[in-house]
Order: C-alpha cells, then structure tokens, then sequence
C-alpha cells in the first residue's frame, strides 16, 4: 500500500544553529595582504547581514533529500496530468545534458570555437523542421508560452510590415485552449474572440466563419485539441484564415498525440511552439525550466522581406564558404530576444539526445503507443457510469482523453477534486482537474508512451473503486488524501490578507508588527 | 518498433490492446485525420531526422561524446567572462540534490498534498532570496533576468498607467532587447539616461530632466557591462517616488552580501539573474530569472508568475504549503492574467536554494569577498601594464572595463592559444564602447596564480 513519507521536516531557518557551511575562505588573505581591507563606499554598504541560515554540508543533504521524499515525479510512479505529456525522462539524456563540458561553455564564447555544439543544435533545427514540416526554427524560447508569445510578436510584425497592424488587432482562439493562448494573445497586444466547440469536439465552425473580419490577425489552435480530439475541417480552417490574410498558430503542447502521424506544417499551419518538456523528454523540474522552439512556414511578407526573416531570436546557420556554423542573431524585421542569449541549451542537448536515439521509426512508435494507450483507457472506463466522456462520441482520442466526473458528482455530490485525492491516495499523481473549462468536473487524462499496460488497468480499476466508495458513503472521499504526506491544505488561511505568507522573512515581520495584512 | 523506453511497444501487449479497443490495424485510430495530411510510414522514416533509425545507448553516447569534444572547453578558471552569466564554482551537493528524481521529473505542484517537498524547497527559495533582497515577496522564478524585466516593466504599467520608462545608457544590451520584445506591443517608451563616462555612475541631472509622466525608473545594479555598483542608486530611488513613479532594480545576488540592498534602497520592483547560485553556463540557459516585490497588495496583485506560501492542513495539524493567489495567472484569468508564463525555472530556483543553504551566511559572504578582491586585485595588476584598469572610476563588483592599446578582439583571441577564455570586446555587443574596450571578469574561481598566469601571458603579448 502506499504511503508517502512525512518527515515533518523543519525550515531551513528553523535548522540554522551557526554551524560552518561551505566556505571558500582559503585565499582571500594573500590579496588582503595586498590590497587592505574591502573598501566601498559608506552610502553603498549593506547595512544588516542577511538572515540567511547557517547549517553544515550534512544536514543540508538530509534536509532536501527528506523533502524530495515528500514529493513526487514521474520517477516515482505515472503522472497522468493531461496536456503535461509527462513521459519518461531518460537517464542517457541526463547523464548527457549534465556533462561538465557542457555546463562551462559561457554564452559568449567565440562561435569558431564551438562548432561541435552548433553543428548540434543546427542540426536539431533541421530535425524539428523535418518532424512539424516547417522551414525554419528558432531553438530560444525558454518555454511553450514563450514560444507563442515569440509567434504572436511575429504576427504583429507581420502584420505591421504589411502596414495593416492598426485594423489587425483580434486573435481568434477556441475555448478549449490553454490558458496560456488567450494570455500570449493579450501579452502581444492583441484583443481575443473565443470560439465555441460543437458536439464532435471540433471548433464550432460557424461560429468561426462569423467571428472573421478584417481585424483578423490570426488564429492559434491546438491540434489535437486539449480535448484530445483532432480538428477534423483543419485544411478548411487553414484556406479561410489565410483568406484574410491572417497567420495560423500552432500551440504545439499536444504533438504527442501526432507525432509521426501528421504534421502542422502539412495542414496549412504558419508557426508552431514545441515544449520540449512534453513531446521530447526533457524533465519538468517541478515547474521548469523547459524549451519551447518557434518553427515556421516561410512565406513572403512584402517586397523581398521574407517571414523567417521576422523570427525571434537567434537561429544557427552553415556559412558554406566558411566551412564554419554561425549564429545569426535577430535583424531589424525581428521583434528582438525573448531571453538572454541563445536559449535553454541543457534542454536543448537533451531533446536532441532523446531524438537521435529514437529516430524518426522510435518517434512514431511513441505516438503510436501514446494513442493506443488513451483509447485503451477509454474501453476501459465504458462500462462506467460514474464517468462520462463528453464530446467527440464515438471518436477516438489521440494523446488525452478528458472524462468527466459530472455523472458522479449529480449522484453523490463527489467531485472531481475528490477522486484525484483519492487518486492520490493509492499512489498515482491526479490528472489535470477543472480543464478545460467546457467540461464540468473535468479530469483529462494524458498516459504518454511511458506507462505499462498494467499501470493504466490498475488506474482504471481505480476510479472506479473510487465510484463504489463514493455511491456507498459520499462523505468518505472528502476526508482525502490519507496516505499523503498533509492532508487537504487549507487554502483560505493561504490567501487571507492577514495569513498570506509567501517568505519566510514576511511571516517573521508580520510576526513582530512590522507588516499588517497584505490588503 | 519495440523499445526500452516505450513499455506497450512490446509486440504482444501492443496487439492485445489493440484488439481489445476493436481495431486491427494502429492506423484506425487516425481515421479522423484527413487523408492529404497523414504522413507516409516511408516518407516519415527518410525524414531528416536523428540518424534516420533508431540508435542503442552505446552508439548515441559516442556520438555525443564527439558532439562535446568537438568545442574548445575552457577550464572555468581560465574563464575570465562575465556579461550576464559568470562561471562559478558549483558544489558536488548541488547538483547531487537537484538531480534527485522525485524533483527533476515532477510537474508543477497541482496535487500539494503529494508535493510538500517540492512546494517547501521552492517556499524556501522564495525565503532565501527574499533575506538577500530584503524584499518581503518574491515569486516562484521567472525565465532569466532578461524576461524578468520585461515583465517588471509590464508589470509597473500596469500599476499607474504611465508609459515612459528610465533605463541607463550602459543597460545589459540583451536585456535591453528583451525588453524592447516585451514592451513594444505595449506603448511603452524606453528612454535611456546618461552615464558619466569617467565614473560610470548614472548622471543625476539627466535623470532629473527626463523624469516627468514617468512609469518607472530602471537602474542596473551592478551595471553587468561595466561592473560599476552606482552611488546614486538611492538618488534615484528618491527621484522616482518623488515623481510617484516606481523604482526597480536589476541585482545580483551576490553583490548584496556586500552592498546596500533593494529593500534598503526602497525599490517598488527588485529582478535579478541567479544564474551566480550554482547554476552551470550552459552557452546560455537554463538560468534564473528573480522576481520581487514590495509587500503591497496591489503590486502583489499585479505580479507575474507563480507565487508558493504557507499555511496549515484543514485541521490545522501540521504545517503545508501551496501555490497562491492564483487568480493572477493564465490557468484562470486568460487574456486578463498578469503574464502567460507557467512553465518557469523551478529547478533552477531550488538549485539555488540548495546553493544558498549550503554556503549559509559566512559562505556566501566568503564569495562576495572573494569576487571583490579578484576583480579589483586583477585590475591593478592590468593597470601597472599601462594600460587604463579599470576604464571606468566608480566602486565595481567583479567585472569591469579596461581600455586596451590595440583591437580588444585580437588580444582575447590571441589568449585562446593559451587555454584562456579572455573577457567580451564590448564593442560587438553596446553602441557606446571603442573596439579597445574589453570587459572582463573575476570571480572566486580564480585564485591568484589564475590571475598572475593571465597578466603574465597579457605582458607577453605586448
Ligand atoms: C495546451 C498547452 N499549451 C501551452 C502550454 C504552455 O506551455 P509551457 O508550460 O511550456 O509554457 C501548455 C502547458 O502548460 C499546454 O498544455
């Protein structure tokens, strides 16, 4: 039975005894000896020491391997967050992306001196462009929002080279999106429009067809959509929009649910983001850091301004004459750098790892396995009344499927956030819960390739285990979690003005009167 | 294909599902894909991608080994650059810790019940960083410095609804850019203040003349492409709230063991780069984007990213902890959300906790001193050379500028002969430099003979 462990482990503050942590003291005296005392200006000294904790080299270790013991990746068991494909992040890759040679290459080291790491990273731009069936990409963005963000700054250019970008001011997005597109959309000065979605699961197509004008500037979709579910009039979609002369963004989050099956550039998409964290293995440390590329279709924008030549950030190219891999840095037609150099290049090594292990025959079989293991999954949850599968009937889903507790919450008042603690409970991480928001009690659920046949039987089984309890005695799914390491949190205390405590040092001054409530 | 990696890849189990979903053939589950769209298995498999077929672990472990050996790798402390991302000594227990599974591959802490050891390493983080800061509350990690201010820029929009932002002449000119991306939908206008060209401190007066209808003023603390610390950083915290305008502040962490700090300074806003606490190079990322604010409710509100805090079980029993004010973020909000980020640098943020924890007080102060000493040893040591060290005469921390007597370019590229990675030509990178100028850095990697190796081979050279 699983029970994770509680340690009940203290602060870090609260370890803090003066004891010696790692210090490199040794030479400071040798240029003390030459140079006198530290001398900065009075006006510019720090006043007060930091409250920092003191604590020796062993007791460090144990604090944060008791805390890791306190949580849980998908080295520990499956983590069926949908949308997160949150597959096996393989210890090649990491013992790979961790080499030291790697780690003390500076950003700015002269290009000649690094072209075992361009001709790479060169390379897994080709790769990507081969996988999306684009023309270019740019490996920078640090994440997939920053990768639309890069894509709608590109649309705005585009639409400010054709001189259009006054009227061009409205970003079509369906409902079923990811936060993060409507969020790209406004961070990129743009106004959204939401589009519906029909029975089958598709974007609401006249309810698209209307939403058209001429303030149209593009349209981002996910493909399959979070719904799991493929848009079947794309090529439609894709006429139309371009008809207006607006662009067709690819939110590439859910490529699992494709991969070597059918490509964006194929289907009429402008731009595609990849999260490298999802479709390509690179761990998601608890929240980040990820790689989110741009690949584009290249086009003509006006005159002799091609669109590649709007990408952000830097792109690694071959100088033929040179012999020599260069970066070629953003022009004047760019909107610039989304982050500092080149980009999140450990992530980047990794994925390169993982693809030139797989090959284009392993890449296929990982979204093949991916599908097979969702609809698996539904056949197995058919016969449950608990749970139904809301749009999409009969169709079958690709890399997710969202299932909805509604049925059982009507019955017994048990939600969805219940059955992911009792999920929780038997040692599985919950789905992704409440998303999207066009289903109720939502619980989408992404296996990835990684998970065995058995995990996902064991899964199944116990949701429904969860059904009976919940039929049998409403009230017991809402004491979940048990066997975690809290119990459910209390999130009022969490976000009251005068309990909010987001340091430890704000917790300490409010403590001693010197910060009220935070209103 | 069967694979390692891919359980259900195994022959048999893939055909019992596929049987008991009741289809025959892989491909009937696509059968909602266009036709013109599906992609050939043959053409698929001729595609330029990998090595056009799968490798074993052996064959891609050469091939990488190559990939790495094929560069020129300068031991970190014949690396005497800086430019907004510094090699520094990395503890064994560091990465030892970041890499432990539980963490490495979990996702954001949705479930926290099940997550309380990630959710307290990035609590802890957001603690440390805010002692160091002496900001009351600092956000779960951004991207890099460079994002950060961008967003610290949308951010003081958004709080006063002004539109002209102050920036120094001598801002990092990949921030700059950064910035420009972020801000340029926006209407915001980013005006640069002057900086004395003997001291590098910002000219007070400029400030003055241009701080009408002001948003925010930004200073860059140090400056990273001349290692000044500015004495007019508390001037300038004054002129922007005498102009009711917010001040924000570009750090380094590690400057602030030794110099006056964002809260002291009464900064509204306080970014950083934390790539300096243990993190790698990595020819640019993944680094560490700090954020920070001041505790008031409607700066807070206006915050970007994911924000960890404390509280208690329902029943009150032990301590817990979860991600708050939510309602700020794009998961809820959408269009009307503070910013689009999600995924951030949450394992670059507990890597510097584990870094901080691990240094404790002395340590880090040790390193400050460290990097103080080194810099300013290395440029007198520059100067009795002949030649102008340090270029500007102002307090710096670390890096600083040094006027050469010939194309700086040459002289750093004669000094890769010798092992040695010799500072920027900052020439290549901001508009006010001379191709003489180079930038360079020290830091507590280098120990003295590192030092006296590199004057010796720069003497040689002359
Ligand atoms: C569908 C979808 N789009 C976009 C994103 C944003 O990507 P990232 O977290 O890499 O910024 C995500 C994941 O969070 C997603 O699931």
């Amino acid at each position: 039975m699983f029970k994770q462990a509680n340690w009940n482990e203290p602060l870090i503050y609260e370890l803090s005894n003066g004891r010696e942590g790692i210090r490199f003291k040794g030479n400071n005296e040798e240029f003390k000896q030459i140079l006198g005392d530290i001398s900065i200006p009075q006006s510019l000294k720090r006043e007060k020491e930091p409250e920092l904790p003191e604590v020796s080299e062993i007791e460090v270790v144990r604090h944060f391997t008791r805390l890791s013991e306190m949580a849980y990746g998908v080295d520990s068991g499956p983590v069926p967050l949908g949308s997160c494909t949150m597959k096996y992040n393989p210890k090649l890759s990491l013992k790979i992306a961790t080499d030291k040679r790697l780690a003390f290459i500076h950003p700015l080291q002269p290009e000649s001196t690094l072209q075992g790491l361009l001709k790479a990273l060169y390379e897994l731009q080709n790769w990507l462009a081969s996988i999306t069936g684009m023309d270019y990409c740019t490996l920078h963005p640090a994440a997939g929002a920053q990768g639309e963000l890069s894509g709608v700054l590109m649309i705005r250019k585009y639409h400010e080279i054709k001189g259009n970008i006054n009227l061009k001011d409205e970003i079509i997005i369906p409902d079923s999106a990811h936060g993060t597109n409507p969020a790209s959309a406004a961070m990129g000065g743009f106004k959204t429009i939401e589009i519906p979605t029909d029975e089958s699961g598709n974007m609401d197509y006249d309810a698209f067809l209307s939403s058209l004008s001429e303030r149209t500037a593009g349209l981002m979709l996910t493909n399959p959509s979070t719904l799991g579910l493929f848009e079947e009039r794309i090529l439609d979609v894709a006429k139309i929009i371009h008809e207006k002369d607006g662009l067709l963004y690819y939110d590439g989050a859910n490529l699992n649910g494709i991969l070597g099956k059918a490509r964006p550039g194929d289907m009429g998409f402008d731009m595609a983001h990849l999260n490298l964290h999802k479709t390509f293995s690179t761990p998601h440390g608890g929240g980040g850091p990820g790689a989110g590329p741009l690949c584009i279709k290249d086009r003509l924008v006006k005159d002799d301004i091609m669109f590649h030549d709007l990408l952000p950030g830097p792109i690694v190219i071959y100088d033929e004459k040179e012999k020599l891999y260069k970066i070629k840095w953003p022009g004047k037609y760019s909107p610039g750098l989304l982050k500092s150099f080149f980009g999140n290049v450990q992530q980047l090594i990794w994925a390169y790892t993982y693809i030139l292990t797989l090959g284009p025959q392993g890449l296929k079989e990982a979204g093949e396995i991916a599908v097979i293991n969702t609809n698996y999954f539904i056949k197995l949850m058919e016969d449950s009344k608990g749970y139904s599968l809301p749009y999409g009937n009969g169709r079958f889903r690709k890399h997710e499927v969202v299932l909805s507790a509604e049925p059982l919450h009507e019955e017994t008042g048990v939600t969805a956030e219940d059955v992911s603690k009792g999920l929780l409970d038997s040692g599985f991480y919950a789905p992704t819960i409440y998303f999207p928001l066009i289903v109720k009690e939502a619980l989408m659920i992404e296996f990835t390739e990684s998970e065995t046949k058995e995990n996902i039987e064991r899964f199944a089984n116990r949701l429904k285990e969860i059904e009976e309890i919940a039929k049998k005695n409403p009230n017991e799914p809402k004491q979940w979690p048990i066997n975690t390491t809290v119990r459910r949190i209390d999130m009022v205390k969490a976000n009251h003005p005068k309990t909010i405590t987001p340091t430890y040092r704000a917790g300490i001054l409010r403590q001693k009167g010197i910060l009220g409530p935070l209103r | 294909m069967e694979h390692e990696w891919i359980p259900n890849s195994n022959e048999q189990v893939k055909k019992s599902m596929l049987d008991y979903i009741g289809v025959k053939d892989v491909l009937d589950l696509y059968n909602d894909i266009p036709k013109q769209v599906l992609i050939d298995e043959e053409k698929w498999n001729n595609l330029d991608i990998g090595k056009k077929k799968p490798l074993d672990q052996i064959e891609v472990e050469k091939i990488m080994d190559n990939i790495l050996n094929n560069n020129k790798i300068f031991d970190e402390s014949k690396q005497f650059i800086g430019g907004g991302a510094w090699p520094h000594y990395v503890p064994a227990a560091v990465q030892y810790l970041a890499e432990r599974g539980e963490i490495l591959t979990a996702y954001t802490p949705y479930q926290p019940e099940i997550s309380q050891g990630l959710l307290q390493m990035l609590f802890e983080y957001q603690s440390l960083i805010s002692d160091i800061l002496e900001m009351d509350v600092v956000n779960a990690s951004m991207y890099d410095m460079a994002s950060a201010l961008g967003e610290a820029f949308l951010m003081s929009k958004r709080i006063n609804d002004k539109s002209k932002i102050l920036i120094p002449e001598t801002i990092n000119p990949f921030h700059l850019s950064v910035a420009k991306s972020y801000t340029s939908p926006h209407e915001i206008s980013l005006i640069s203040y002057k900086v004395d060209p003997n001291t590098g401190y910002s000219d007070i007066e400029d400030i003055k003349s241009k701080a009408d209808d002001l948003s925010a003023i930004y200073l860059e603390y140090p400056y990273q492409y001349t290692g000044i610390v500015d004495i007019n950083a508390k001037a300038i915290s004054e002129i922007a709230h005498e102009k009711n305008a917010l001040f924000i502040m570009g750090v380094n962490p590690l400057s602030l063991m030794l110099y006056k700090t964002p809260g002291e300074l009464n900064a509204d806003i306080a970014i950083g780069e934390g790539q300096p606490l243990g993190l790698g190079l990595n020819f640019g990322g993944p680094y560490l984007g700090i954020f920070a604010t001041k505790w008031n409710a409607e700066y807070v509100k206006q915050m970007p990213g994911r924000l960890i805090g404390m509280t208690t079980s329902i029943d009150g029993s032990s301590k817990a902890f979860a991600m708050i004010l939510q309602t700020r973020e794009q998961h809820i909000r959408r269009s009307k959300a503070t910013s689009n980020i999600t995924t951030n640098s949450s394992l670059s943020a507990i890597t510097a906790a584990i870094y901080i924890s691990l240094l404790g007080r002395k340590g880090l102060k040790d390193v400050a001193e460290s990097i103080w000493y080194r810099s300013h040893y290395a440029a007198k040591q520059i100067k009795s050379l002949g030649f102008k060290s340090p270029l500007f005469d102002g307090e710096f921390f670390g890096d600083f500028v040094v006027e050469f007597n010939e194309d700086f370019e040459k002289i750093r590229n004669k000094l890769i002969d010798f092992g040695i990675l010799f500072g920027i030509p900052l020439i290549q990178y901001v508009p006010w430099a001379k191709n003489s100028w180079g930038l360079l850095s020290f830091t507590e990697v280098h120990s003295k003979s590192d030092i006296d190796f590199v004057i010796d081979k720069l003497k040689s050279l002359r």
